[in-house]
């Protein structure tokens, strides 16, 4: 079981969370304006990163918050948890090396 | 190649079995091939094979990082059954179940395929609903699928509970009677050994690295780690590393590789006479021919290629098991371990050309690809070999994703595969 440092309640077992997919998939603004290859883009195709994954988690059994996450999915290693609307932490990858 | 017969056996067995030749050539990578499959696990192998076999292609070779069958060909639960919903998939899952059928003999190779019944158990009034609507579905489509009682089940199935004291009772089952199990590194290894005598290549611990282009966007050749080979037609068939592969020709898929769990228990004498699939407690067990049980979990909720899951999901499906055959109860797990699965939103498989010239795919399984293998193989071949799709894989394309047109079968099902 996967420990998850929540950004608001710190760590807590894998069981309280829920996984909620990919993060930073940005739905279109104006949908009327978008293409159908650009909502299967949004819809259906994923990075499915083989490394380093960001990706959004629900603290479901606790404070009921999204947050963001960057997994490396090779070793299911957390590099850093961060709130929804912040940048992707990249200097925490680098700085995991 | 040396057909195995009762009369080599007996040949064999009067020189102390020291003759047996190896099942296939240890191959080394050739500087270029007409076609490369990526990936040798059981649908990699097939495909091979059927290219040599029926379209004539012979210079061939099947890249494999690891060894053959080390992925989810040698990982998953080996059930094999045909009763999906809808007319698309019925059709591609009946064409695999009718090869496997006749395997054995095809490639002179014992897959231990055996017709035991797939036995799905329905828990309320929607899976009852939902179960007897397949049915129905399946016999118009000509898939054998039956409804059983609760009592009619416990004949068919002795270990199961069908008390209603349960917290989930059972209300009753449908039957696939032609579904089954076969041996899963036997089917690795009876194909590579097919293919390998109409002269195959399988290079094993041969990883792709990179896929080349030439100046036309045609597909070109692959850098591996054993050195460059030049092809025109690459057929990518790495379940849940299809993303990884795809991305090297540029390519987004409609994928997310997820872990799957299963586990064996102790041997024990037989007892369990088919397969039962719980999906709504979410448990699936059969019992091998060596004599332990072969329980599937179900996947982690988050994307990995650790090959591993958790201990919380395996403890969920024997949680279970243990009420649905209370006599396992006190039995001990040997091994657990995971393999990972490539899912697509709509929970249907994509055998298919590409955007990219010359490169075909051959992914999406899922939960569920050991059922398909000769079929997969079958038509992911024929794919490749005519640049076109088969009838039967024609609706499997990629570009059902943004057309709407899917093969819906996780609304519809709501199974574990």
């Amino acid at each position: 079981m996967l420990l998850i440092t929540c950004p608001f309640c710190g760590p807590r077992p894998e069981l309280e969370f829920g996984y909620a997919g990919e993060a930073h998939v940005v739905r279109a603004q104006d949908p009327r304006e978008v293409s159908d290859l650009q909502w299967t883009e949004y819809l259906y195709q994923r990075s499915n990163v083989r490394g380093v994954h960001a990706e959004r988690w629900r603290h479901a059994h606790g404070c009921a918050q999204f947050f963001n996450a960057l997994r490396d999915t090779t070793t299911d290693h957390f590099v850093a948890t961060y709130r929804i609307g912040e940048p992707r932490p990249d200097a925490a990858v680098e700085a995991g090396r | 190649m040396q057909r195995f017969s009762a009369f080599a056996l007996v040949k064999h067995a009067l020189s102390g079995h020291q003759r047996w030749q190896p099942q296939w050539r240890d191959a080394t990578p050739k500087p270029a091939y007409d076609a490369v499959i990526v990936g040798g696990g059981g649908h990699g192998l097939g495909a091979a094979y059927y290219l040599a076999k029926e379209h004539g292609l012979r210079n061939i070779a099947v890249l494999e990082k690891g060894w053959i069958g080390g992925g989810n060909t040698g990982r998953n639960t080996t059930i094999i059954r045909s009763n999906y919903l809808f007319d698309e998939s019925a059709a591609l899952y009946d064409h695999a179940l009718k090869l496997w059928e006749g395997l054995s003999q095809d490639i002179n190779y014992n897959v231990m395929f055996s017709q035991r019944g797939v036995l799905m158990l329905a828990h309320n009034v929607h899976d009852e609903q939902s179960f007897k609507r397949h049915i129905h579905a399946n016999r118009l489509n000509g898939v054998d699928n039956e409804w059983l009682t609760p009592a009619q089940a416990k004949e068919f199935c002795p270990p199961l509970n069908i008390s209603s004291n349960m917290r989930h009772p059972v209300l009753g089952a449908a039957l696939q009677r032609r579904a089954g199990t076969a041996r899963h590194d036997a089917v690795a290894w009876g194909y590579a050994r097919a293919a390998d005598a109409l002269g195959v290549d399988i290079i094993q611990n041969c990883e792709v690295t990179a896929i080349h282009r030439d100046a036309f966007g045609h597909v070109s050749g692959v850098a591996t780690s054993r050195g460059e080979i030049a092809t025109r037609k690459i057929g990518v068939s790495a379940a849940g590393n299809s993303s990884v592969m795809m991305g090297m020709a540029g390519l987004r898929m409609p994928l997310e590789s997820f872990p799957l769990q299963a586990l064996v228990s102790e041997p024990i004498k037989p007892i369990f006479p088919c397969v039962v699939m719980s999906n709504t407690i979410h448990a699936y067990m059969s019992q091998s021919d060596k004599g332990e049980l072969v329980i599937g979990a179900g996947t982690d909720a988050y994307t990995s290629y650790t090959q591993r899951g958790a201990l919380h999901i395996s403890a969920h499906t024997l949680e279970a098991i243990c009420e649905l055959f209370p006599d396992f109860r006190r039995m001990r797990m040997l091994r657990n371990w995971g393999g990972i699965v490539d899912v697509t939103p709509d929970r249907s498989p994509i055998i298919a050309k590409t955007p990219v010239p010359g490169l075909y795919v051959n992914c999406g399984w899922g939960t569920g690809g050991f059922k398909a293998t000769p079929g997969a193989a079958h038509l992911f071949a024929w794919t490749i070999a005519r640049d076109e799709p088969h009838a039967i894989n024609a609706p499997f394309n990629l570009e059902r994703f943004a057309r709407g047109m899917l093969i819906d079968e996780a609304a519809a099902a709501a199974v574990a595969h």
